[in-house]
């Protein structure tokens, strides 16, 4: 073997489909399970969050209004690209979670296949959320599910990459769009998913990579009056930061996913998932219509 | 009715007031427009979409391209034009490929009205129309009397063609009757000393429209006030010409002149920048009105980039390898 | 029409299709001789070029392929829904990824126009399998149990129509279901099936998953007869239908038909009309009228009577019949000489009881099957065209007067697979939509196909439905 010095990658934060460094100019630094360093890893600012929201927003009409056969179609490619860099991802996993290889490989092929069950279910989800009703006249009357918007997301804190999966992918099958904050000890495997997504068809804007404090981010984005709905799995753990993040999201009724296990539990992120993370960020339309000659 | 005549010809006044009933007052005008059929536009998209798919090549592509480039309105319509800008344009109209002096020339040169009589000049004895746009181009905000002494301007300085702008906030309150009214006084402006008309062009700004239902009736009331052409956009607003669009407004012409028996041309602007595009028009016009259409005093493209990739993929045929920017003349 | 802008030929390259001088069968994931040795040849109606020499699958064939999805099915039954997913997925991008060539193949084979089999067909194909490919490992979220089970092999026998389209409405939702298939594609048209065969052979799919048995009515016959068959579905001809259906009677086997159809396209006086001109040319010469639910009767409102014959008469001038491979051909060649037989007897009957036949001006090529796009006028209920399914671009057109009538004539059928309705009236629509005896009703469109929307008729155009959440019914035990 050579000497031969590897060169570090500079961790950036993904927004709007750019790779950004933080506005602030911060870093944190990120360690594996045994405290060696790993890179620096940008700490997000408020600021951060709020363009974050701009870029969800902007990116909410065309990707809500994709058909849902498209949408499939991207996250299925987000896994056909995550496959061909699955080492990549098992490295940094094991690194992240202190897992072994084996361990942190299956990590990966379950977050990869959870890609694939989610892009099953983009032209499926309305056929058992939606309904057509039989009203008590002369009426068409028909139910159909509906994204929510833009839904901040607090991504798990221990399950760095299968977690971050696993909340990612059902809030967007649907069109919604999304601000995820990444684990915050263990950010890397989802800041190198940005680079995947940038690359799998997924317009930009549609998921938007923060990575830095619960508890400086997730204020802002509880509060922020253009985010439709929030998920808590992040915040798992610390009943208080949940309270007050549910507290802020009252202001504009936010759709608040609760943390699974509030206690702060392990989460089994291995399961197979329902559906219940779809529906969560689902609006219900109902339309009514005559029938007459 | 028996033979076409054109909206510029003597019979056509004579042809138009057969339908002056439907033009006598608001309510009837209203009543006339609102009754013509609707649009349905997934499927007008759809049709559109699929003519788009027809595939010319050889012989076909180099007939297209050569008469695409004599439908060319090579339009420069910018604040910091100047009578060197509008020379140097009236120059590439005349010999758009130096390297082939078989290229046809472009139909029109189309100017503000102040170049107009610097194009004229420029384009003396060239067969090339000089168009002006007026009645407050682009946004059409002026009074009356100052649209019709645009007008009268650039007709007097020898525009042969004029495109005006509707009142397109008349038309949307639902005041057709004082579009149509407008439209004949701009027609009235357009006549010359001595007896003849400047043509005219008559431009909706459909992405001011918004709607196919409105596309199809602004068609019929600038056709029932005289337009000689109809065209979809100024090119100053966000969209400009859509193959949908033009469509409609082919098939409008189409059942004008079924009704009517005038013939009325049609002028997409903005937005045609590739010859892949221009194909796509012109497989439109051929196949919803047919050859009749296939000339440049029926058909037009009000453009500016187009010339230069039709240029290119022109040699590209004569050559047989792809030619580059640097091989066509910048004007 | 004759245009100084003649669009100059644009074939498709023949050059990204090769084709086999001849095929076995493909049973137990490889290609192997008929236990009997006989072939026979299958033709491009274009031009009746010989395309290829394929076998004739005879009753110790079916026996053999049954055995193997038999066999094939224990595992694949079992394996995890997430797992079968990823296999269909594979399928679907294969298809994807080899379309052009599987497009090319269709028309050569088929004889229609590469516009719609690359346009229509094949992304239809592909995704059809993307579709089915996301439920199979959601079946306990589609209704019908938390845990619903595949039925075993399903024998499957699909027409010439649109052969790989009807192939994978057969295929996908059986594998994603967990069943494992016998597929039988049309004597005219095996090729694209075999084609396909060697997708499944790409994707890793394990043998005697996908078995693929060609030959003709009499291997159908047998397949379907075949007792360790759990499932039985078939599209094609009502006639056959109904012998399948007795076939199968007094046995366990479930059962799935999508027959013939004698659609109503009915146009209103306020309809969008420039739209329905599209639509009824769509309707009845898309696929040159080779389509189960194809809009073969106009039923059009007599106060827009002139003015709709006169503009469709104006469109259908603008067709352009010719090779199938050409880019700008609208209508491609007839499947064989016996449906023109077919299409002609039934045309000349249609004159002789007193319709008025209008064709435009269009020069059909020299060899092979062609059929001018046909209009027959002053159609009544009596007429033989307005009653059988002619299969081929003949529209009969008729009148009438109110909404009731419409219905009334509409449903004046054995058959009831589809309706058009076209009116700018949103409730008319609605009300006619409910009104209307049909398993499919288009509003202000016609002969739109999604994986995701559940196809199939009512009365004798057939029962169970393909496509959708309802599509997986037919091969589930429910």
């Amino acid at each position: 073997m050579s000497d031969r010095l590897s060169v570090l990658k500079t961790y950036k934060l993904y927004v709007g489909g750019k790779f950004p460094r933080s506005e602030s100019g911060r870093v944190y630094e990120v360690t594996d399970s045994k405290g060696n360093w790993l890179a620096n890893a940008p700490l997000s600012s408020r600021k951060d969050a709020r363009d974050a929201v701009v870029a969800a927003r902007k990116a909410f009409g065309g990707w809500s209004g994709a058909t849902a056969y498209n949408r499939g179609q991207i996250l299925y490619r987000v896994a056909e690209m995550l496959e061909g860099r699955r080492e990549q991802f098992a490295a940094e996993v094991a690194e992240a979670e202190g897992l072994s290889k084996a361990k942190a490989a299956a990590q990966v092929d379950a977050a990869i296949d959870r890609w694939v069950w989610y892009a099953g279910w983009s032209d499926k989800v309305a056929q058992i959320a939606g309904s057509a009703n039989p009203v008590a006249g002369p009426y068409f009357n028909l139910s159909s599910p509906e994204p929510t918007g833009v839904v901040a997301v607090l991504a798990p804190q221990e399950s760095s990459f299968l977690g971050l999966v696993s909340v990612i992918a059902p809030a967007i099958v649907t069109g919604n769009t999304v601000v995820v904050v990444t684990s915050e000890k263990s950010p890397l495997p989802a800041l190198s998913l940005g680079e995947v997504l940038a690359t799998s068809d997924l317009p930009g804007g549609v998921v938007n990579v923060l990575s830095g404090r619960v508890n400086e981010l997730g204020g802002p984005l509880a509060a922020h009056q253009d985010v439709n709905a929030i998920d808590l799995a992040g915040a798992a753990g610390d009943a208080e930061l949940v309270k007050a993040l549910e507290t802020a999201a009252a202001d504009n009724l936010k759709r608040v996913l609760r943390p699974q296990a509030v206690d702060g539990s392990a989460v089994d992120w291995s399961a197979g998932p329902g559906t219940e993370r779809m529906l969560a960020f689902l609006e219900t339309k109902t339309v009514w219509h005559p029938m007459g000659v | 009715m028996p033979t076409t005549v054109p909206a510029y010809g003597k019979e056509a006044a004579g042809r138009l007031a057969s339908m002056a009933d439907v033009t006598a007052s608001d309510g009837a005008l209203r009543r006339f427009l609102h009754g013509l059929p609707g649009v349905d536009a997934v499927g007008l998209q759809a049709r559109a979409a699929t003519l788009g798919t027809r595939s010319i090549k050889t012989t076909a592509k180099a007939y297209a391209i050569d008469l695409a480039i004599s439908m060319i309105d090579l339009t420069t319509l910018e604040g910091a034009d100047t009578p060197g800008k509008v020379r140097a344009l009236c120059a590439k109209g005349i010999n758009p490929d130096p390297t082939d002096r078989g290229t046809p020339r472009v139909a029109a040169i189309c100017v503000y009205p102040d170049m107009v009589a610097t194009a004229k000049e420029a384009l003396t004895g060239s067969g090339i129309h000089v168009a002006s746009v007026a009645t407050a181009f682009p946004a059409g905000r002026a009074a009356l009397p100052v649209k019709l002494a645009d007008t009268r301007d650039a007709v007097a300085a020898g525009a042969d063609e004029i495109d005006m702008v509707i009142d397109r906030g008349a038309f949307l309150s639902g005041r057709y009757l004082s579009v149509f009214e407008e439209i004949k006084q701009v027609k009235e402006a357009c006549r010359r000393e001595d007896g003849s008309y400047a043509h005219l062009k008559v431009i909706f700004e459909t992405g001011e429209l918004q709607t196919y239902d409105n596309v199809r009736r602004v068609s019929w009331l600038a056709m029932l006030a005289g337009a000689d052409f109809i065209k979809t956009s100024t090119g100053k607003v966000a969209v400009n010409a859509t193959p949908p669009v033009t469509l409609l407004m082919l098939e409008a012409v189409r059942d004008f002149h079924a009704t009517t028996g005038v013939q009325v041309g049609v002028k997409p602007a903005g937005g045609i920048r590739t010859t892949k595009d221009a194909m796509k028009y012109l497989v439109m016009v051929n196949e919803t009105l047919g050859e009749e259409w296939l000339t440049a005093d029926w058909f037009r493209f009000g453009a500016s980039s187009l010339l230069n990739d039709l240029l290119m993929q022109r040699q590209k045929l004569s050559t047989g390898r792809y030619s580059g920017p640097d091989y066509v003349t910048v004007d | 029409m004759s245009s100084a802008f003649e669009y100059a030929p644009a074939p498709e390259s023949r050059a990204v299709v090769d084709i086999a001088p001849s095929y076995g069968l493909f049973i137990d994931g490889e290609f192997t001789e008929a236990a009997g040795g006989k072939v026979f040849k299958t033709v491009s109606p274009a031009n009746e070029e010989v395309l290829s020499e394929v076998t004739q699958a005879g009753s110790e064939d079916v026996e053999r392929a049954v055995k193997a999805a038999r066999k094939a099915f224990e595992k694949w039954s079992a394996l995890p829904g997430a797992e079968r997913a990823k296999y269909l997925f594979r399928i679907a991008r294969l298809i994807q990824e080899r379309s052009r060539e599987l497009a090319v193949l269709e028309s050569l084979d088929n004889g229609k126009p590469i516009r719609e089999s690359r346009d229509s067909d094949l992304p239809l194909v592909a995704a059809h399998f993307f579709y089915y490919a996301g439920w199979a490992d959601k079946l306990g979220h589609a209704g019908y149990g938390a845990d619903p089970k595949p039925l075993g092999v399903a024998g499957q026998v699909i027409p010439w129509n649109f052969p790989l389209l009807m192939l994978a409405w057969k295929i996908a939702p059986a594998l994603a279901c967990g069943n494992t298939v016998v597929l039988k594609p049309a004597e005219t048209t095996p090729l694209s099936a075999l084609f396909f065969a060697d997708i499944c052979r790409q994707a890793g799919l394990p043998k005697g998953v996908v078995n693929i048995l060609t030959g003709d009515g009499s291997a159908g016959a047998a397949l379907v007869a075949h007792p360790d068959v759990n499932k039985v579905a078939f599209t094609g001809s009502t006639e056959v239908g109904k012998a399948i259906a007795r076939t199968v009677a007094g046995t366990d086997k479930k059962l799935t038909l999508e027959l013939g159809g004698k659609a109503a396209n009915i146009v209103f006086d306020d309809a969008p009309i420039d739209q329905a001109v599209e639509g009824i040319v769509n309707g009845i010469f898309f696929n040159q009228g080779h389509v189960c639910c194809a809009g073969s009767r106009l039923l059009v409102q007599e106060s827009v009577q002139d003015e709709l014959l006169a503009a469709l008469k104006r469109r259908m001038s603008t067709l352009r019949v010719g090779d199938p491979l050409d880019k700008n051909t609208d209508i491609g060649a007839i499947n064989s000489a016996e449906q023109l037989a077919r299409i002609t007897e039934l045309a000349d009957a249609g004159e002789a009881e007193g319709a008025e036949r209008w064709a435009p001006a269009c020069e059909l090529p020299d060899a092979g099957y062609w059929f001018a796009p046909t209009l027959f006028t002053g159609v009544t209920q009596a007429h033989r065209i307005a009653q059988e399914e002619i299969f081929g671009p003949v529209l009969s057109v008729l009148t009438f007067r109110t909404p009731e009538e419409a219905v009334a004539k509409a449903n004046n059928t054995p058959y009831g697979l589809s309706a058009g309705v076209w009116t700018e009236k949103g409730s008319r629509i609605l009300w006619m939509a409910n009104q209307l005896r049909a398993g499919i009703v288009w509003s202000n469109t016609f002969n739109k196909f999604d994986p995701a929307s559940p196809f199939g008729g009512y009365k004798e155009s057939g029962f169970g439905r393909e496509g959708g959440r309802h599509g997986l019914e037919a091969y589930l035990d429910v």
